[in-house]
């Protein structure tokens, strides 16, 4: 049985962040969090990617690309909705353009409150995503 | 007879060894990587987990034909090393290395993907890059050693390092090219910093880029095997030395790696023609002319 869960690639998209969680993003692979040690390495492409990472509510403009992202990603693939504009909209939920949390659009499997999420937190959302992933990859074995 | 029982333990084992090792070399080069930016760094088997991953992961096809181009990339990758352990001509080696790298640009180019095709057009500047001075180091083995055929200069007076250290000083550096490693990662790179999305790899994915990096895996074996060349002589001292050139060797490519950053493919073509001409032309020269 492979072990989709010893590297499981990370793609990190800024849907409509202030930029806060992004920071937080990347300090997760500087040298005092250094998230590689779990075999995590951050890719720019969605087809080699097993994780998506989500800041910011999603708005009207980037919905159609928070879609194809996650379209374009192989199965199994887990969603990471990461700070609280991510998860609900956050502060920025009743603006005219924001469609609210990332589940709006795409099917979320683990949520990281907080303004900005801390990077104890991130990393703790992505070793729960792991978890997720063996579970859908023996599924989707198990369907095969 | 015999020879031809050496030739094929040693195109066998080179088969059956090359991905391990090859394997084990990346994630060191992860680890010390790592270690030099002050973290932890992955597990040295980290390459392997990859790989498994890769295999079992769902493999999205944009097109059959990028397809048939990895496996051919791969078939001819294992021909090359089959050809170089195996101890044949080194030209030939050279020429279906070449042949290998092309079909790993009409495999990125293949998906009409406009990052995949811009980065197959790097991969083709970076070839045009590398290629002067990858011939120049066959015409430097035969002035130095009188053979092409790598069964001969193995067994050659004196390592080739001695009469060619200009040729080995231009090979090392544009094996920084040939190993995709900043600031040369033009094409597709490893590192989080990338431009072009993944570049020539873009669009490939599940078992497509695990037979990939599999490829890459038997072409730093190969790589290796050249710096090798150099140093590998009729004497079994040469074994030690060889053993510290090639630690030399990949060392100083995992630290060139970590100080520089990603120049333009104007500057890598000057840089590497430049290294060619000076270093590779005046070895040549001297060799023809004053010994």
């Amino acid at each position: 049985m492979a072990k989709v869960s010893k590297s499981p690639w990370l793609m990190h998209y800024d849907a409509s962040s202030c930029n806060g969680c992004d920071i937080e993003v990347l300090a997760c692979l500087t040298p005092v969090y250094d998230i590689e040690r779990f075999g995590i390495i951050n890719t720019g492409d969605p087809k080699q990617a097993d994780i998506l990472l989500i800041t910011g509510g999603v708005n009207t403009q980037n919905k159609a690309i928070v879609e194809q992202i996650y379209s374009q990603m192989p199965n199994p693939k887990v969603v990471v909705a990461v700070g609280i504009c991510a998860c609900t909209g956050g502060v920025f939920k009743e603006c005219y353009n924001i469609l609210g949390g990332v589940d709006q659009v795409i099917p979320v499997d683990i949520y990281v409150p907080g303004c900005a999420a801390r990077p104890e937190s991130i990393i703790d959302g992505v070793v729960k995503a792991l978890d997720l992933l063996e579970k859908k990859n023996t599924e989707m074995k198990n369907k095969a | 007879m015999a020879e031809w029982t050496i030739r094929l333990i040693s195109i066998a084992s080179y088969l059956i060894l090359a991905p391990l090792a090859g394997g084990l070399i990346a994630g060191l080069d992860r680890k010390i990587t790592a270690r030099m930016q002050g973290r932890k760094g992955p597990s040295i088997l980290q390459p392997f987990y990859d790989l498994e991953k890769l295999f079992s992961k769902e493999t999205l096809i944009v097109n059959k034909t990028q397809y048939v181009y990895i496996v051919c990339f791969f078939v001819t990758m294992m021909l090359t090393g089959g050809l170089f352990f195996g101890g044949f001509d080194i030209l030939m080696v050279f020429l279906t290395l070449t042949t290998a790298a092309m079909f790993f640009v009409f495999a990125g180019a293949s998906t009409n993907s406009p990052v995949a095709t811009m980065g197959a057009q790097r991969e083709l500047a970076q070839m045009l890059a590398y290629e002067p001075m990858i011939l120049i180091v066959a015409v430097g083995i035969y002035i130095a050693t009188g053979s092409f055929k790598i069964s001969e200069v193995i067994f050659s007076d004196m390592p080739a390092i001695v009469k060619l250290p200009g040729i080995f000083i231009g090979f090392v550096a544009v094996l920084t090219i040939k190993f995709r490693k900043s600031p040369f990662d033009l094409s597709t790179s490893h590192h989080a910093h990338q431009e072009l999305v993944m570049g020539v790899s873009t669009d490939m994915s599940g078992k497509m880029l695990g037979l990939v990096e599999l490829t890459h895996w038997y072409e730093n074996i190969i790589l290796y095997g050249v710096v090798a060349l150099f140093f590998v002589y009729n004497s079994l001292i040469c074994i030690p030395v060889t053993i510290v050139g090639l630690l030399a060797v990949f060392l100083l490519e995992i630290f060139i790696d970590n100080i520089c950053a990603r120049v333009k493919a104007s500057v890598m073509i000057k840089y590497a023609w430049g290294v060619t001409i000076v270093a590779g032309g005046i070895n040549i020269l001297v060799l023809e002319y004053f010994i």
